[in-house]
């Protein structure tokens, strides 16, 4: 190429730059199928929701369930751990979201936006991981009687929310509805 | 092979038509019989070897467990204990892949260390030392693959914990992590693409090693005093005298091997992994394998944000820095002298870096709380202090010692005098 240096682009340098182009859109379109199959497949991302029977759960008493390969933690609180919940000005808290898949995604972190419904203040229902690392927490541990995570100190109140320790997040709340007084949907 | 020539000589009719066609024993020949080394090199110098033949130990075991094992989340675990318990000497080939992996690291963290001692990754051989660490990578990904394969507690914890780093991104961290896992959780689609991953990547760091060794035989051996080789009598050839030697070594740390998988089959595991993984129940205390310790010290000690980074997003970049810098290794130590012999500063502060690397070790075996974490974050500061300010500055404003004229003036100075004759077998037996 170096004697036609000072000449105009030839026919040739437009098939070679062509033909650069060719193959790496054709490099990209082979490697694709080998990425993509690493996704989560359609037998897991299947709408998985799940309806639980919380009738026997009486104040003060917690049921896991699994969805989406992950714990669920139902509660029933306490009066007493619904006062406390209350009780935290908003500007404690380390996480002032509230993390609710049923809420717009900057609804703060108040007690109230943290449990299932206005009636059902006493229900807390979160998905049981850790937002550190995954770990799964302790109920009814830690500095704030809530949950404790145990892999690297994370506390979290009785609404779920990260008050102490190196995790970032409020547990998260998964998309829920009560369809009776006694059944919740989750998902 | 800085020489260039060959002194191969073909004798029978056989090799000199081999020769003709695929000069292969010639490339063996030249490269681990007739190959030059300096004539001063150490036991230090014997883990390169060890190394190779425990890549192929951990191969030719990890091939046979992959007969007797099934990924699956439903029989994964059973399977590994039928390993133990039925397959005829299952017992065996498990306990030394699973304490070779040990024995790998620990090998591969003196081999790292030698290198950091005697200047091994200064000009001309930054290649062979960024080689070097692309293998220490591979080879933590291969061991951070395998340990879930057994599916106990620490393999499905462990998962969940290290695949839960990449979270730590901002909005491509989510994605990252499902693109992983195959999944939102640990679960069967995980542990079959750790399989399939786990038997890939030892023949990726047998491509990476051959590379190592041809960029190691293009530029030579480094050696003790640093010093490069300068005439014949400054080596000797790598047979007998290297390879017996690497033997001798590799008998000594074959015997420790042993011991362990004979005697304490099961002191660097976690009992935790006895149990079989449950996706609801966390065991109270995490902690990886001994190999990943300070490593995991280090992303534990960020418990604070720094500016617009939280604490979980500075530890997974602190952790992962933690290997990154050792690419930059060859271009952050200025000085001239190469070995930390004729250099009384950095040698002392590399002595202060392998005890801190240690108690790095031994803090992320403790839980994250109290002192432990005001430790952890001085030894993270050391860590990258060590790198980051100690090497650039002492090459400045260290006075090296007066260094040797030649390797073979260092190896007489030492056995006083010189009475016996340069080149015969004089030196190579005691030690530089």
């Amino acid at each position: 190429m170096s004697a036609h240096d000072k000449t105009e682009p030839t026919r040739r340098d437009f098939l070679y730059i062509a033909t650069g182009m060719a193959g790496v859109v054709g490099a990209g379109a082979f490697a694709w199928p080998f990425i993509d199959q690493m996704r989560p497949d359609a037998s897991t991302l299947a709408v998985s929701s799940i309806e639980v029977d919380v009738s026997a759960v009486q104040p003060g008493m917690s049921l896991t369930v699994k969805w989406r390969g992950k714990p669920i933690f139902i509660r029933n609180r306490t009066p007493k751990e619904v006062e406390e919940a209350k009780a935290v000005a908003l500007g404690d808290l380390k996480d002032p979201i509230a993390r609710n898949a049923n809420l717009p995604s900057d609804a703060q972190a108040t007690d109230a936006d943290r449990t299932a419904s206005k009636e059902k203040e006493n229900w807390l229902v979160m998905v049981g991981v850790c937002t550190h690392l995954g770990c799964i927490p302790l109920g009814q541990q830690g500095d704030f009687g809530g949950w404790f995570c145990p892999c690297h100190g994370s506390h979290y109140d009785t609404a779920g929310r990260i008050r102490k320790g190196p995790a970032p997040e409020n547990l998260a709340i998964p998309p829920l509805s009560f369809i009776s007084d006694t059944v919740v949907k989750i998902g | 092979m800085s020489g260039g020539h060959s002194s191969y000589t073909p004798n029978s009719g056989i090799e000199k038509w081999f020769d003709a066609r695929l000069p292969l024993p010639r490339l063996l020949y030249d490269s681990f019989v007739a190959y030059p080394v300096p004539r001063n090199l150490n036991y230090a110098y014997a883990f390169g070897g060890i190394l190779a033949i425990m890549l192929v130990s951990q191969i030719l075991t990890g091939v046979v467990l992959a007969m007797h094992y099934a990924a699956s989340t439903g029989i994964a675990f059973n399977s590994v204990e039928k390993i133990m318990r039925d397959v005829n000497s299952g017992w065996l080939l498990r306990y030394l892949h699973s304490n070779g992996a040990s024995m790998f690291f620990l090998a591969v963290y003196i081999h790292i260390f030698r290198g950091l001692y005697y200047g091994s990754y200064k000009a001309p051989r930054e290649l062979l030392w960024i080689l070097g660490v692309i293998i220490l990578l591979l080879m933590m990904a291969t061991a951070f693959m395998g340990y879930v394969l057994p599916w106990g507690q620490m393999s499905f914890w462990g998962a969940t914990v290290i695949t839960g780093f990449f979270t730590a991104f901002p909005i491509i961290g989510d994605p990252i992590q499902q693109l992983l896992l195959g999944g939102f959780a640990v679960d069967n689609p995980t542990l079959n693409r750790f399989f399939s991953l786990h038997y890939l990547l030892p023949f990726m760091i047998a491509g990476v090693v051959v590379l190592h060794v041809w960029a190691l035989h293009v530029t030579g051996q480094t050696n003790p005093t640093g010093i490069e080789v300068k005439s014949k009598t400054d080596t000797v050839a790598f047979t007998p005298y290297a390879t017996v030697k690497d033997a001798f070594g590799l008998v000594l740390f074959l015997i420790l091997f042993a011991y362990f998988v004979f005697y304490l089959p099961n002191f660097m595991g976690h009992p935790d992994n006895y149990i079989q993984a449950d996706s609801l129940k966390t065991p109270a205390h995490i902690v990886p394998e001994w190999y990943f310790l300070p490593f995991y010290a280090m992303l534990r000690a960020i418990t604070f944000n720094i500016g617009p980074i939280n604490s979980k997003l500075g530890g997974v970049l602190t952790m992962f820095g933690s290997i990154a810098i050792l690419f930059l290794v060859p271009w952050l130590d200025t000085s001239k002298v190469r070995s930390a012999v004729y250099r009384p500063w950095y040698k002392l502060f590399f002595w202060i870096f392998v005890a801190n690397a240690i108690m790095l070790g031994w803090l992320g075996s403790r839980p994250a709380e109290g002192l432990y974490v005001v430790f952890s974050q001085l030894g993270t500061a050391y860590y990258f202090g060590f790198f980051i300010v100690l090497m650039p500055l002492l090459g400045l404003v260290e006075t090296p010692r007066r260094l040797p004229n030649s390797i073979t003036e260092a190896v007489l100075a030492k056995t006083k005098g010189g009475g016996r004759p340069v080149g015969v077998t004089a030196a190579p037996e005691t030690k530089g």
